[in-house]
């Protein structure tokens, strides 16, 4: 408890700590935008710039998913119709731009996304939002199944089963800036990034968006201090569906390509998982989320074919034991790092993850066996697994991994205990203070 | 059009059962737990999936009742060590648990049995033609789809009505809090009551897997569709779960035999369809078209109107 | 936000990012990508490709490689979709791969077409060349074609010439039913259906002309009602896959019992569905010898040394060792794998097939000119069967190569 202030303490600091506080407020933003235009210039790899476009979008995405289920509570299956709207808009203008001469550069196409993605979300919402929880959930993913199905009838605008194409390259210029290559779409998403996040958050500090967290946490109260629950959720509903399709813009942009698929269920589970797995309590989960998710998707892919499995254990996992998320789990550490006693903790963690990480690897090389001996073709005896080359329809391989996950397990019951118990001493309140 | 009628209403009801012995137990879980369990299709291929594999071995008739045991097994070991850990937290949460279930189902089938579709066959014994009806045949083994689906109807509602543990599970459904103070282990309960659903989600898919393909796609499929009837019909009520299964089955298979446009139904009714190009899309739109996605519009007007289903009695 | 908080989660999602280094790859062997659905519905026509993709290339490269370097496949999955496709394809340029096979579906087809015109217009120092082993659209070499882009299968037209001619020449045939898949393939095999028929034999009625989602119905009950209550005499369909596999299931329990005339009619479970039911009825319209009854030695030897390899599947693209050869040849040719150069070196070059036939890769479309063959299902004379079931094709007609060439309308633009 700090002490009070004394009573002869000058006034005039007040507009001195209102400016740092701006300051300090403003940091993290700056600190963003100077990460977001370094990092291609950092991380060199070819195969570097198109992921990290792809995590561009998930980012935007995710954010727009977290207005609904973070800060409104309502857990929407569908939300990936107003992405996928958003972006079919937006490759329709996009087309126009380029055969009409509509002047429309890519730098605008986003907003096009965005203000198509309101439109549907102004449309579906008046009626998905009636209600909240269950209800809610179900209406979507019938909106949801109901897009996707739709866009087989609807040829003209969904383009059937090959979806609309559009090219970047014949849009007007803004400025004489082109963007045919990847690397200079990347600026375009990093700029389009920074604003929407700056957007959506600023949005989650407004009267509405207060009371979007009011209306999740207790319907009842906010009715009764006279929000209707149905407008805030309407509301919330329409602003996602607007930051939803700047993403779909941004997609279209990206890969000059929108099927049906990007309005599905595959789509809208994907980024159910993506801000879950993230933390949908905090404002940057999401992020975090989007980045790991979009990381496995892409680099895993390459070198297991049951990736998929494992983003499931993590979502599983994360369900069960960190229902906060990943953000949720780093921001349990903030006392102890307000109070600097971090230290303490750095040995039982490092022992712990050592072991979580022997366990692991046994239980992964095990699952990675199965999946050859269920799917490899007869002739092929080897497969590479952690540089190592085994031969999985012998004996051995299968009890050195099964050894280093009971290994891996006996040593986590031992190591866990101690971390739990390090993360407790540093978080015990200090006596006097 | 006498043949395609017929058809249509004999394979409607096929389809109807089979949403039914699918739907049955889910909203016997949605009826007394509140969670609408997402990973319910899931089981219903993993039914599919065991008795494949048991059917090599011992073949269709004994794997016709172990592999339902074992998807129940299944489900109660989910409902033990993963739901009831996560009930706390909300229904939000339950929800988002058993969507990650059905994707660590469809996955872990995947990699135990391959993405290809596995030769899973109508048994030998029951691959005949039943009957041929205006030049076109009916099997044997759908005859034999519709008579497991309506042997379960009958055990569920004698189970329900007539024995003990059924009327405790009766009044579970809509008063655990009494029934635990009565002295019965209400978590025991659910365990078994979610048990016996996804065993029955087993067997629709050990019945319905030669029919309608065994993939790891299969459970994607129908799950949709199983929401759509539970949600129509009634969260809790197994009359509305009948009724809509049947509905619906019956409505998705005339929409596909019929190629009426929604121009020639303009046309019918005397407002001749516009030729403007924008909306050609629309006129030359056919029912069998629209067909998949009736189920949809179904569920949200009935959300909208009525969001206790047709015979429902709860909301969530 | 405060910043210690925002430190910690930026680092972390940096330490995510960094981790992007890719593992080293031996630069040796010439890598070709395969990109096509190893999951899904139509796994089994992916993974059976692939198979036949390695086992030529492992002919190749036991003959000594190309240009000293051995050929590798990198298969990737893109589950039919046109867009898991593109997310593919930038991996493929990312990771320096010039050579892209694809073949399943025409939508996916039509999407890596574009998407590499655009790029090669854009990255003129970095190239790739589209090579098309089955995605028969003939759109793709005709309004769609661009210099990148090579078929080395015989497209929807070319086989619907050959189709309609028998029908044709078959009197008795009087109605007909089309059924096909909802994309631009099924469409275009419609259209052809129903044109072609209209000039060759206009006294045919086409009692219906339905297209169904792709690879969505499980059921095709419907659809076989449909058939037999318009009293069609023969059907023509596309449909290949696992909507082949529930179309011959349906048909058979159905009891649908008129000639079905087909492109995709045979292995990958499609010849095990039809069994028994539909001997001496359906009918393939293909562009290699079927093995049977006399299999030229060339193709039989193939043939027998892939199924010593893999028993559970077919040598049911033959087409794909001729792409593979031909692109081999064009590399040696052009000393180089610079795309531009071998795509030179592509056009108008000549091959010998397994099968004995010679055939050309037209210069004005990049489409391989080549004879097309019609078989029969049945059990009878079957030397090389399919899905181990003792059914088989065996060979019923054969149009010569320069009867089989169908025009074009593409306006090939060479790059300078």
């Amino acid at each position: 408890m700090s002490t009070p202030a004394p009573a002869t303490a000058r006034p005039l600091a007040v507009g001195r700590v209102a400016r740092t506080g701006r300051l300090r407020a403003y940091a993290p933003w700056l600190a963003a935008a100077v990460v977001l235009v370094a990092l291609p210039h950092v991380i060199r790899t070819p195969v570097a710039v198109p992921i990290m476009n792809q995590m561009g979008i998930a980012i935007v995405f995710a954010l727009s998913y977290n207005m609904l289920l973070g800060q409104g509570g309502m857990l929407s299956f569908g939300h990936a119709v107003y992405f996928g709207l958003g972006g079919f808009i937006a490759a329709h203008a996009l087309n126009l731009a380029g055969r009409d001469g509509l002047y429309l550069p890519v730098p605008l196409v986003p907003l096009v996304g965005g203000l198509g993605g309101l439109l549907c979300a102004v449309v579906f919402g008046s009626f998905s939002t009636m209600r909240a929880g269950t209800v809610f959930a179900m209406i979507s993913l019938g909106v949801g199944e109901l897009m996707a199905a739709s866009s087989l009838i609807f040829d003209r605008f969904f383009g059937g089963e090959e979806g609309i194409t559009t090219n970047r390259a014949k849009a007007p210029l803004l400025f004489g800036l082109s963007f045919t290559r990847d690397g200079e779409v990347y600026y375009l998403i990093a700029f389009w990034v920074l604003v929407a996040a700056a957007a959506m958050h600023a949005f989650s500090r407004t009267p509405i968006g207060r009371m979007a967290n009011a209306v999740r946490d207790n319907p009842e109260r906010a009715e009764f201090i006279g929000y209707s629950q149905r407008s805030v959720r309407y509301v919330s509903f329409c602003a996602a569906g607007l930051f939803a399709g700047v993403g779909g813009g941004l997609f279209a942009v990206n890969y000059e390509i929108l099927t049906a698929e990007n309005m599905g269920l595959t789509a809208s589970g994907a980024v159910l998982l993506m801000a879950y797995i993230g933390g949908v309590g905090t404002f940057m989960g999401p992020v975090i989320g989007a980045v790991v998710f979009t990381f496995l998707q892409s680099m895993l892919s390459d070198y297991t074919g049951i990736w998929l499995l494992y983003l499931g254990v993590l979502f599983l996992a994360t369900v069960l034991f960190v229902p906060t998320g990943l953000a949720g789990f780093l921001l349990l550490h903030a006392p102890a790092w307000r109070t600097r006693r971090l230290a303490g903790l750095i040995g039982p963690y490092l022992a712990a993850a050592a072991v979580a990480l022997v366990a692991a690897a046994g239980v992964v090389g095990l699952l990675e066996m199965v999946h050859f001996v269920a799917s490899a073709e007869t002739t092929r005896v080897t497969k590479r697994l952690f540089w190592v080359s085994v031969a999985p329809r012998t004996l051995t391989p299968w009890l050195g991994f099964a050894a280093l996950a009971v290994a891996g397990g006996l040593g986590l019951r031992w190591a866990a205990p101690r971390a739990a118990a390090a993360f407790a001493e540093a978080n015990r309140p200090e006596p006097g203070r | 059009m006498l043949q395609i009628a017929f058809f249509s209403v004999l394979n409607g009801l096929v389809y109807g059962m089979l949403l039914f012995m699918l739907s049955s137990g889910l909203t016997l879980i949605f009826g007394m737990m509140g969670v609408l369990n997402f990973a319910h299709a899931g089981f219903y291929m993993l039914g599919a999936y065991f008795a494949y594999s048991l059917g090599l071995y011992l073949g269709f008739w004994p794997a016709l009742v172990l592999a339902p045991l074992l998807a129940g097994v299944a489900g109660a070991a989910v409902e033990r060590f993963g739901l009831r850990r996560v009930h706390r937290f909300g229904h939000v949460a339950e929800l988002i648990f058993t969507f990650g279930v059905a994707l660590l189902i469809e996955e872990a089938v995947a990699l135990l049995w391959g993405r290809p579709a596995k030769t899973y066959e109508v048994p030998a014994v029951l691959d005949f033609t039943l009957f041929r009806a205006f030049g076109s045949s009916f099997p044997a083994y759908k005859a034999f789809m519709l008579l497991v689906a309506v042997a379960i109807f009958l055990f569920i509602v004698a189970i329900l009505t007539r024995t003990r543990a059924g009327l405790i599970i009766q009044a579970s459904l809509t008063h655990p809090g009494m029934v635990a103070m009565l002295g019965h282990n209400v978590p025991r309960v659910f365990m078994i009551v979610f048990g016996i659903g996804s065993a029955l989600a087993g067997l629709a898919g050990v019945i319905a897997g030669p029919v309608l393909g065994t993939f790891p796609g299969m459970a994607q499929v129908l799950g949709s569709i199983v929401f759509v009837v539970v949600v129509i019909g009634g969260l809790g009520s197994l009359t509305g779960a009948f009724a809509a299964s049947l509905l619906i089955g019956i409505v998705q298979t005339f929409a596909v035999a019929l190629d009426v446009s929604v121009g020639d139904v303009l046309m019918a009714l005397g407002t001749p369809a516009s030729a403007s190009a924008a909306l050609h899309d629309v006129w030359k739109v056919t029912v069998a078209q629209v067909a998949p996605i009736m189920p949809f519009l179904l569920l949200i007007v009935v959300l909208m109107v009525r969001p206790t289903g047709l015979f429902g009695t709860r909301e969530t | 936000m405060s910043k210690p908080k925002n430190a910690v989660i930026l680092t972390v999602i940096l330490a995510m990012v960094i981790g992007l280094a890719p593992a080293a790859t031996p630069q040796d062997a010439i890598r070709i990508a395969y990109i096509d659905p190893l999951s899904g519905p139509f796994a089994a026509t992916g993974e059976n490709g692939l198979n036949q993709f390695r086992y030529a290339a492992a002919a190749i490269n036991t003959a000594g490689g190309v240009l000293g370097r051995k050929l590798e496949l990198v298969p990737l999955d893109n589950k039919v979709s046109p867009q898991e496709s593109l997310i593919q394809l930038k991996k493929v340029v990312g990771d320096g791969i010039q050579f892209v096979f694809q073949g399943n579906s025409s939508g996916v087809a039509h999407a890596i077409s574009d998407a590499v015109q655009k790029h090669n217009e854009r990255n003129a120092g970095n190239r790739i060349l589209y090579l098309n082993y089955s995605a028969v659209d003939p759109a793709l070499t005709n309004d769609k074609c661009h210099y990148w882009h090579f078929r080395f299968d015989a497209h929807a037209d070319m086989k619907m010439a050959a189709l309609t001619d028998i029908i044709q020449a078959n009197k008795n045939l009087k109605k007909i039913y089309v059924l096909g898949q909802d994309y631009s393939f099924g469409k275009a095999v419609a259209e052809a259906a129903v044109g072609m028929l209209g000039k060759k034999r206009p006294d045919v009625q086409i009692v219906g002309n339905e297209l169904h989602p792709i690879g969505k119905v499980k059921d095709f009950s419907p659809y076989i009602q449909k058939i037999v209550a318009s009293g069609a005499d023969a059907v023509i369909t596309g449909n290949w896959g696992a909507d082949m596999i529930g179309l011959a299931k349906a048909a058979n329990d159905g009891g649908l019992k008129v000639p079905f005339y087909t492109y995709y009619a045979a292995s990958d479970g499609v010849t095990a569905a039809i069994g028994a039911a539909g001997v001496d009825r359906i009918r393939l319209v293909h562009e290699t010898h079927p093995g049977n009854p006399i299999p030229p030695k060339a193709l039989s030897n193939y043939i027998t040394g892939y199924r010593t390899l893999h028993p559970q599947n077919d040598v049911n693209q033959p087409r794909i060792h001729t792409g593979l050869n031909m692109l081999a040849q064009a590399i040696k040719r052009a000393g180089t794998t610079d795309p531009d150069k071998v795509a030179a070196a592509l056009e108008g070059m000549e091959y010998t097939t397994l099968g004995g036939d010679t055939v050309v890769m037209r210069r004005d479309d990049h489409q391989l000119q080549m004879p097309i063959y019609i078989s029969v299902h049945t059990n009878k004379g079957i030397k090389h069967d399919f899905d181990a079931s003792g059914f088989g094709l065996s060979l019923e007609s054969k149009v010569e190569r320069d009867k089989a060439t169908q025009p074009t309308t593409c306006k090939m633009q060479r790059p300078s």
